[in-house]
């Protein structure tokens, strides 16, 4: 019934005299990148769900940037629009207007300042509600695969081939969440404007430089925090010894 | 305590490492407390060398293994001074009721986890004097696992489960995937290769563990209750497997269990009850009883 020459064959005892204790246990990068990109992959519903807090958290973030850009945009074309009215009217009158905008010009400094201040408050909000979805997401993902991380180290895994998994595994799903959430919320955010101001002039208006810096800011946040985020729990895991990590149950 | 002799009047004096005179003469006796010294060391050293020969037919051995967990406030010993020696090539079967310490001994032996208090060696070495790289180097050539849960890592297929301990051992892909598909083939399930554990039947999942476990050709292959969740027939073919890979290549097998089929197969069965050995039965011991019986 089993081919036991092929067995012994496969099996030989090359050293049978002694062994000699190693150290050499290899993780290749592109192994270790195969093996994370496919876990991301395979469990494509479990990856939604942790992504989604990522994807939430910097959705969030990415409204709030997005939102402050557009408002200066209107902001400065208005102000625009009420200097060429000023150049278009007679040039002897010129210096009371000039007093009367400035006059004009003066609350507006202050509204700004306000505006400002609420909206650092909502960044640092939001920042909190994306580092905390964040967290809970990847604390989640690794603690459901205690058994697994168990296996791997039975198998000969080492404790930093686990880390290096994980991290893989976390900055690539922090890339993905955070590209989605930005654009989602910069969109969001375009389209409320939009409706609101009745026309899609909004886009033009704004300054698209400071925009991209702010949503590549988002993305490079949304990767850090998940990186960052994910860094305790997978060193725990992989500390722990196999027979504790085989035992746990989720 | 060994005796030396005065050089100058013949006086046998204790040799206690204080004196360094002779009380009687005087004379100076630290050169031959030296000679007898460095004597004594060389004896020694053959004698650990004739004591590494003749011990080495065990592949295994413990000694006054303990292991203590602390739930809460409470101590609960799990082994109490467990003195194991598993021969090289043996089929050795742990039994024992639930709770007995089986799966703690396995675990120990292992190297999956630290014993309270006593020793562990494979091969004559200390389990205990080994760094993290070292014992990941034991896990991954030496030592293959099967569990009763089958633990395979789930979004792998089989071929993929099988060769992941062999990236680990370094070995180079076409190799891998070649030993792979053999392994497996052997295990009878040439044909599934590709299939995720959840595709697969509770008796071909443990297969695909034991071809797992023979990816690194291991000396020792440790079980843990391999047949705990499968059904009587299922459970007999991968006892047969297990037999048969002892036989064949001399892997040494050792496996915690309380399945009453696995008594057949075993050369040695080490019963074991509140973490001490109870007794230990040799397999003649066992057929001559069953002998008796039919006649």
């Amino acid at each position: 019934m089993l081919d036991v020459d092929g067995l012994a064959r496969l099996t030989e005892q090359k050293d049978k005299e002694s062994i000699k204790i190693q150290r050499q246990i290899t993780l290749p990068w592109s192994e270790a990148v195969r093996i994370s990109v496919r876990n991301v992959t395979i469990r494509l519903g479990r990856t939604m769900i942790t992504a989604s807090g990522i994807v939430l958290g910097i959705a969030f973030l990415s409204s709030v940037w997005t939102s402050g850009v557009i408002q200066d945009g209107l902001q400065q074309a208005q102000l625009q629009q009420e200097r060429e009215l000023v150049a278009a009217t007679a040039s002897d009158q010129a210096e009371s207007d000039s007093a009367e905008s400035e006059a004009t010009a003066g609350p507006s400094e202050t509204e700004k300042q306000a505006q400002g201040s609420k909206r650092i408050w909502l960044v640092v909000m939001s920042l909190l509600v994306c580092g905390v979805g964040i967290t809970n997401a990847m604390l989640m993902s690794v603690t459901e695969r205690f058994r697994e991380i168990g296996t791997m180290k039975c198998l000969g895994a080492l404790d930093n081939f686990i880390v290096r998994l994980f991290l893989i595994e976390a900055i690539a799903l922090g890339i993905l969440g955070s590209v989605l959430g930005t654009i989602l919320g910069h969109l969001a955010m375009l389209g409320i404007f939009a409706i609101r101001e009745r026309s899609l002039s909004v886009a033009a208006k704004m300054d698209w430089s400071q925009m991209l810096t702010y949503l590549l800011l988002c993305v490079l946040i949304g990767a850090v925090l998940s990186l960052v985020s994910a860094i305790a729990p997978a060193v725990r895991a992989a500390r722990m010894r196999p027979a504790a990590a085989l035992q746990s149950e989720i | 305590m060994a005796k030396i002799e005065c050089p100058e009047c013949g006086e046998q004096i204790e040799m206690t490492g204080i004196v360094t005179v002779c009380p009687k003469c005087g004379a100076d006796l630290r050169e031959v407390m030296q000679a007898v010294e460095h004597e004594r060391d060389e004896r020694m050293k053959t004698i650990a060398r004739d004591d590494s020969v003749t011990t080495h037919e065990f592949i295994v051995r413990t000694r006054d293994l303990k292991k203590i967990y602390v739930m809460g406030e409470i101590e609960v010993p799990a082994l109490r001074d467990i003195d194991l020696d598993v021969r090289r090539g043996e089929y050795l079967s742990i039994m024992g009721p639930s709770g007995s310490g089986k799966s703690t001994l396995f675990n120990m032996i292992g190297g999956l986890d630290k014993p309270t208090a006593g020793r562990c060696f494979i091969e004559e070495v200390d389990m205990a004097q080994l760094d993290a790289f070292e014992l990941a180097w034991l896990r991954c050539r030496k030592i293959g696992y099967i569990f009763q849960t089958f633990n395979l890592i789930p979004v792998m297929t089989a071929l993929e489960n099988v060769t992941l301990p062999m990236i680990f051992a370094g070995m180079g892909t076409d190799e891998m995937m070649d030993r792979g598909r053999e392994l497996l083939t052997l295990v009878g399930l040439g044909d599934r290769l590709d299939h995720k554990p959840y595709e697969l039947s509770g008796g071909q999942q443990q297969r695909v563990a034991v071809a797992r476990a023979l990816a690194n050709s291991p000396a020792i292959v440790l079980a843990d209750e391999p047949t705990g969740n499968l059904d009587l027939h299922t459970g007999k073919e991968i006892i047969d497997l297990l037999k048969e890979l002892n036989q064949a290549s001399g892997v040494t097998v050792i496996s915690a269990t309380h399945d009453l089929k696995m008594i057949d197969v075993s050369d040695r069965i080490v019963h074991i009850r509140d973490g001490k050995i109870e007794r230990i039965e040799h397999r003649h011991e066992i057929e001559l009883e069953v002998g008796g019986m039919g006649r």
